[in-house]
């Protein structure tokens, strides 16, 4: 009897934390496990969703994605736009972040560009994409100040010039994502202690000697983690893109999410557009299991 | 006597239960999903459904409204699913791959049975034989042209065939001051710049752009169309951006004197003149090929109505698409959404009262109503590529037998 109280004890003991548990794995199960695994199925299907009865394809979603030379264009634009995004993210957040941290810039003025710097974060990715839209239109504020100045002689098609769509839909993305480095990075540098500097002054350092061996590898962590994430992110934008250029001119600016959206809701192949997603998944966690190892690490 | 009685009504009781538990003593509802009530003004369509209900005692309609996107996506989940809504209101380019799931039931046996007066609907789409929709509401894309452009251009006699259009263009462009003949939009976003701005130019001298049902891009009435708009191109008189520019961004063009002519939905009138009360437009038919005088096709998009072949209630479900289809119900639908109507006797109030509409009528009326994206499999999907390829054309990279030629070969793989 006693024997059987303890086991019953330590069973309950055993139950328990995955009790507490329950509800957040089961809501983690029905909004992101049952909807992964059904697109899963789907790339596995013949005409998945439009039939009742769909049958089992094996991997031939998977070999027409990947003898389609739009997927590896699109696959190159995202990689394109994803790296040149996250690089110019970092070096700007990094640069407004010193400027908001330095004690040589007036204080009314730091708070005045505080807010100015933080501006695009608060806008959603459809307004952005109406901004630059507006902005960068041949007829646009752009072209009319570059020709005022004399930069350019004629008005350039931004967003409708395949040498120039991809470099302008990356520009408005570096414009809209910099905010998120640049408030990290400034709680970073606050956290660092005066002491390094102090120490750095007495030895002589010089700014740049002190910004490559102090604040960067202070920074380094912070750096590491947030430029993970950007990517992971940056690799999924999707309505930024999509509303400037509908991943046109001549498939210019396709990236993975475009080229699924389209898949799917411009050509009804479901089977085809869950296999790129299970491809866009397998990448994006890739990059997540990269971040985890690097987070146990630290 | 009180137990003779009692019998019977026990009878009677327990007859009218059995005939309440199947339904035969219930009313019918009928489910209709569509996207033209939240484009009505408020409460419209829900008072044509109460006239309905009021004349057909027993039979109920609830009203499923979304916008436009959603109710595509819900009817193309329905219809796999098998839980497609009674009736459903649709657009031309949905019904071949609705027709492929077997989703829509054959109208042809309903309008059989019921003796419907087939000459009175404007058209009846067929797909494989089966009359699968009905155009309920029009709204035609005639050519909008800017009156005062045009008069300071000297253009006094408004374009009727292609070479005039490219004179009249020419005279309206000044690209110093941002201001051009023509507006196309071709943005991959939306590609129905595909069939509202290219090939109406195909349908209204009264051509085709397929053969025998199959693409037959490589003919010459779309080589032509495009080496036409290269022309055009060619010329500097298409308002710059034409890649990336949207149906939304044609119309703010020309409400804001930046364009000359667009073609565009009558449906904008109303929007053109809200956004820009001062400006002077008129409407003329899309411009035809040289020495054409046949009957002008008039390119459209349609509210559409079908029957579910999953419903339980098809008679019912027809008796509301005869009623939506009758005259007088037709001309009260197409008064409030400013369409033409689906019924060939309907005459909506605004023509009388409207002069650009009473013109757009007489187009109407002289034309013929030509959509031939309506019924083609994957519809979006053939815009898009024909997009790609017209871009192509457009930016130099190839001319336009080979645009025709590599849109026409990738329209062959989706047949």
């Amino acid at each position: 009897m006693t024997r059987q109280k303890r086991s019953h004890h330590r069973l309950k003991r055993a139950v328990a934390p995955y009790l507490y548990l329950s509800p957040s794995l089961l809501i983690i199960g029905l909004l992101m496990l049952l909807p992964m695994v059904t697109v899963i199925g789907y790339s596995f299907q013949n005409s998945a969703v439009l039939r009742r009865d769909p049958s089992f394809a094996g991997l031939k979603h998977y070999h027409a994605i990947f003898a389609d030379p739009e997927f590896w264009a699109s696959l190159w634009h995202t990689l394109y736009f994803t790296c040149m995004s996250v690089i110019f993210h970092m070096t700007i957040g990094m640069v407004f972040a010193l400027m908001l941290n330095s004690d040589r810039i007036n204080p009314t003025l730091r708070n005045i560009l505080r807010v100015l710097y933080i501006l695009p974060w608060l806008f959603t990715a459809v307004i952005i994409a109406v901004i630059w839209r507006l902005l960068l239109e041949p007829n646009g504020v752009v072209n009319s100040v570059l020709m005022q100045m004399g930069i350019i002689g004629s008005k350039v098609e931004w967003f409708s010039s395949t040498a120039t769509a991809l470099h302008a839909v990356t520009f408005a993305n570096i414009w809209a994502g910099y905010p998120l480095f640049m408030v990290s990075l400034l709680a970073g540098l606050q956290g660092i202690p005066k002491d390094f500097y102090e120490a750095a002054d007495i030895d002589g350092a010089k700014a740049y000697q002190k910004l490559i061996f102090i604040t960067i590898p202070q920074l380094m962590p912070i750096i590491i983690s947030i430029s993970l994430l950007d990517f992971i992110w940056t690799m999924q934008v999707f309505p930024l893109i999509w509303i400037t250029t509908g991943g046109g001119p001549i498939y210019s600016t396709e990236v993975l999410s475009t080229y699924t959206y389209k898949l799917a809701f411009s050509s009804y192949n479901l089977s085809q557009a869950s296999a790129s997603a299970v491809v866009i998944l397998l990448i994006s966690l890739g990059l997540t299991l990269f971040y985890i190892r690097y987070q146990k690490a630290r | 006597m009180m137990f003779r009685i009692q019998p019977a009504m026990l009878k009677i009781a327990a007859a009218a239960w059995l005939l309440g538990a199947t339904g035969a003593m219930a009313d019918t509802t009928l489910e209709f999903t569509q996207w033209w009530e939240p484009e009505l003004p408020a409460g419209s369509l829900r008072a044509i459904m109460n006239d309905f209900e009021a004349a057909n005692p027993g039979i109920k309609v609830t009203l499923v409204s979304g916008p436009y996107a959603t109710t595509r996506d819900q009817i193309s989940v329905g219809a796999a699913t098998g839980t497609l809504s009674d009736v459903v209101g649709l657009d031309g380019a949905w019904v071949n791959n609705l027709n492929a799931q077997n989703a829509l039931a054959d109208m042809n046996p309903m309008m059989d049975a019921s003796e419907f007066d087939k000459t009175q609907v404007a058209d009846i789409i067929k797909v494989d034989g089966k009359a699968v929709m009905f155009p309920v509401a029009s709204f035609v894309y005639p050519v909008f042209v800017n009156m005062d452009l045009a008069a300071q251009a000297g253009v006094t006699k408004l374009p009727s065939t292609r070479a005039e259009f490219l004179e009249a263009a020419k005279k309206m462009t000044h690209a110093d001051t941002n201001q051009y003949g023509w507006v196309l939009p071709l943005s991959l976003q939306t590609p129905s710049g595909v069939q509202n701005d290219l090939m109406s130019w195909v349908w209204a001298s009264g051509q085709s752009m397929m053969a025998d049902g199959k693409p037959a891009l490589e003919g010459k009435p779309v080589v032509d169309m495009l080496t036409f708009v290269k022309s055009l191109n060619d010329a500097g008189v298409i308002s710059p951006g034409i890649a990336t520019k949207t149906e939304q961004e044609k119309v703010e063009e020309f409400v804001n004197d930046r364009v000359g002519m667009m073609i565009d939905s009558l449906a904008h009138v109303n929007l053109i003149r809200k956004r820009n009360p001062k400006l002077n437009f008129d409407l003329i038919p899309v411009p035809v090929v040289e020495n054409y005088n046949g009957k002008r096709g008039l390119p459209y998009a349609s509210w559409g109505i079908g029957i579910s072949a999953a419903s339980k209630h098809q008679e019912e479900a027809w008796k509301l698409v005869q009623y939506l289809m009758s005259e007088k119900v037709n001309a009260k639908l197409v008064t409030l959404a400013n369409a033409f109507p689906g019924n060939v006797n309907a005459k909506p109030d605004f023509v009388t009262s409207d002069k650009a509409f009473a013109k757009a009528f007489e187009i109407f009326k002289t034309g013929y109503l030509a959509n031939e994206f309506t019924g083609l499999p994957v519809a979006e999907d053939l815009m898009t590529q024909f997009d790609v390829e017209a871009q192509k054309m457009l930016a130099g990279e190839q001319s336009p037998e080979e645009a025709a030629a590599n849109a026409q070969k990738g329209w062959m793989a989706k047949f």
